[in-house]
């Protein structure tokens, strides 16, 4: 249908994206692929020399490697079991008639919108400081010992933070997905005799796969890649306890002035991440051929 | 009877649904109700009531310069907008409009660099930056932030594009419409609120953006994220000037939020979910 004219002018029209984004994924890719090879200290760049495989194996035999690994993959697991939980049962009761619906989806969507900081600040100070926390006045209100959250719990902490900030995006998907959901479907298995449980179980639920998917996808990619809110709180401690994967490098390279290292567990992170990403592109890639 | 347990079952539902909204909207609450506090009020137990002095926002501001850290903010996150919609508007058109065998391919292929960990290229980028003398400034965040956001801006793009039924060009051709009357008259008026949509999403995920922005920057052109983290370390009793940078900090990006939402849902999910 296309002539080779708008073929030739569709090719221009895209041509300074994908150019730039070529550019922008090649470049400092391969730049990184190099730098693991090497070792590289940013405080001695002078002594430059070929390294082989071996920051793969400083960071393979680092005990903190598997920390964060771990770390890794708790604080994922954790933040998505509270969100998409959370947020299928928020989702089901915005979705029932209510007084000051728009009111109330305004309040519950609003901590998506807090940059990082803030959120982690807000909650370290306000919220879960052992001395001057709310959390602290109720338990003393309760006659309890305040807990001192990041010391004792700090991987705990992180994740009710990304979960708070990460709940609004759950809910609002799960949501807008429920209220696509047939009325008359819903009618129908009502007078059939089905329970709440069972509509929501053999209605409700398979109506939502979807939606759950895509949201467990993308929080994932995001998730991966937690950073601010560690920053601010814990700074990864104490020890590597709070410590993730992206935090890792973080410290390695920035910190420890360790480029070939730093590179090293970036390219570990760009495997893992392209694993979680092989799937999305799966889930998405289906929309696109409807 | 049915209906008067229709009614008493929405008092039910509107009182969980309240009580959960303020719980989950507390932290934010709270932050606004501590900025007008005095310090020895902030950390003087739990009190919804706050004395009601503006002294912290003048204090933030004659202090620690918060207009600043403002300004880089507005500037970081419209100007990377305006650069990716400048991009972004050619291609996405073209992928609707005269879509190819390998159009698919492309949108799938920006799709995968935003998965790219952001991590994985610091050093390299930062090695970048220091080389060509971009580091902490205006013009090298918002080169950065254009290109992790242009993905999903092409992506938005294309799906509202898309959208625009091919059928109404061809009336319009058969009507004598020359491609500039078409472009004008038929095709803007139906992208433009698309248009809309995609850059108020992109203004929001620029301003809150908390990696490259603490990264590439120190004081220059930090913008807000870097300001507030800066407030990380324990510097005394600091938490009513805190809550009152906080709640001017997210203010303006809650309330363009609050009309988002729609736009939200579709532009986060690729399209997946509308």
């Amino acid at each position: 249908m296309a002539t080779q004219n708008t073929k030739t002018l569709a090719r221009l029209m895209m041509a300074p994206s994908v150019i730039a984004l070529l550019v922008w994924m090649v470049i400092p890719l391969s730049m990184t692929l190099y730098y693991s090879f090497q070792n590289y200290n940013l405080l001695t760049p002078q002594n430059v020399s070929f390294g082989g495989f071996f920051n793969y194996q400083y960071f393979y035999t680092d005990p903190a490697f598997f920390t964060a690994i771990w770390n890794t993959l708790i604080l994922v697991v954790g933040v998505l079991a509270i969100t998409v939980i959370g947020g299928i049962a928020i989702g089901l009761l915005l979705d029932q008639p209510i007084f000051g619906q728009g009111i109330v989806r305004i309040l519950v969507i609003s901590p998506f919108f807090v940059m990082p900081p803030v959120a982690a600040l807000i909650w370290k100070n306000m919220i879960m400081h052992p001395s001057y926390g709310v959390l602290a006045d109720i338990a003393k209100f309760f006659g309890l010992q305040p807990v001192d959250w990041f010391a004792q719990y700090p991987l705990f902490s992180v994740i009710v933070i990304v979960a708070w900030q990460w709940l609004p995006f759950a809910t609002l998907i799960l949501l807008t997905a429920l209220q696509s959901l047939d009325g008359e479907q819903k009618e129908a298995a009502e007078m059939d005799g089905a329970n709440f449980v069972n509509r929501f179980i053999y209605l409700t639920l398979p109506h939502l796969s979807r939606a759950i998917t895509v949201v467990i996808l993308i929080q994932t990619i995001f998730l991966l890649g937690i950073y601010a809110e560690i920053l601010v709180t814990t700074n990864g401690g104490p020890g590597y306890a709070s410590t993730n994967l992206t935090f890792l490098i973080y410290r390695t390279a920035r910190l420890g002035y360790d480029v070939g290292g730093g590179a090293a567990g970036g390219i570990i992170a760009v495997v893992l991440a392209n694993i979680v990403a092989i799937f999305l592109m799966r889930a998405v890639g289906k929309n696109l051929d409807k | 009877m049915a209906r008067k347990s229709t009614t008493q079952s929405k008092i039910v539902w509107t009182v969980i649904a309240w009580v959960v909204a303020l719980v989950i909207f507390f932290p934010i609450l709270y932050a606004v109700i501590t900025s007008f506090k005095t310090e020895p009020e902030a950390i003087d137990g739990f009190s919804l009531i706050p004395s009601g002095t503006f002294e912290n926002y003048i204090t933030v501001q004659t202090q620690r310069d918060y207009f600043k850290p403002f300004t880089n903010s507005v500037i970081l996150s419209i100007g990377s907008t305006i650069l990716a919609l400048i991009f972004a508007i050619p291609a996405a058109w073209a992928m609707a409009f005269a879509p190819t065998r390998r159009t698919k391919d492309i949108l799938m292929w920006m799709l995968s660099t935003k998965m790219m960990p952001a991590v994985a290229v610091l050093l390299p980028i930062y090695i970048l930056f220091r080389n060509f003398g971009l580091l902490d400034t205006r013009i090298g965040l918002t080169i950065m932030l254009t290109l992790i956001n242009l993905p999903i801006v092409v992506w938005m793009l294309y799906t509202y594009f898309r959208e625009i039924p091919g059928e109404i060009l061809e009336a319009a051709r058969m009507d004598g419409a020359n491609l500039w009357k078409e472009i004008v008259y038929v095709l803007t008026p139906m992208a433009v609120p698309g248009i809309a949509s995609t850059l108020l999403l992109n203004i929001i995920l620029a301003w809150n953006e908390a990696f490259w922005t603490i990264q590439l920057s120190t004081t220059n052109a930090a913008p807000l994220t870097a300001f507030i983290a800066s407030f990380s370390s324990p510097q005394g009793l600091f938490w009513a000037k805190l809550s009152a940078a906080s709640t001017m900090a997210i203010a303006p990006i809650l309330i363009l939020g609050w009309f988002s939402q729609k736009q939200l849902v579709r532009g986060l999910t690729f399209g997946a979910v509308k």
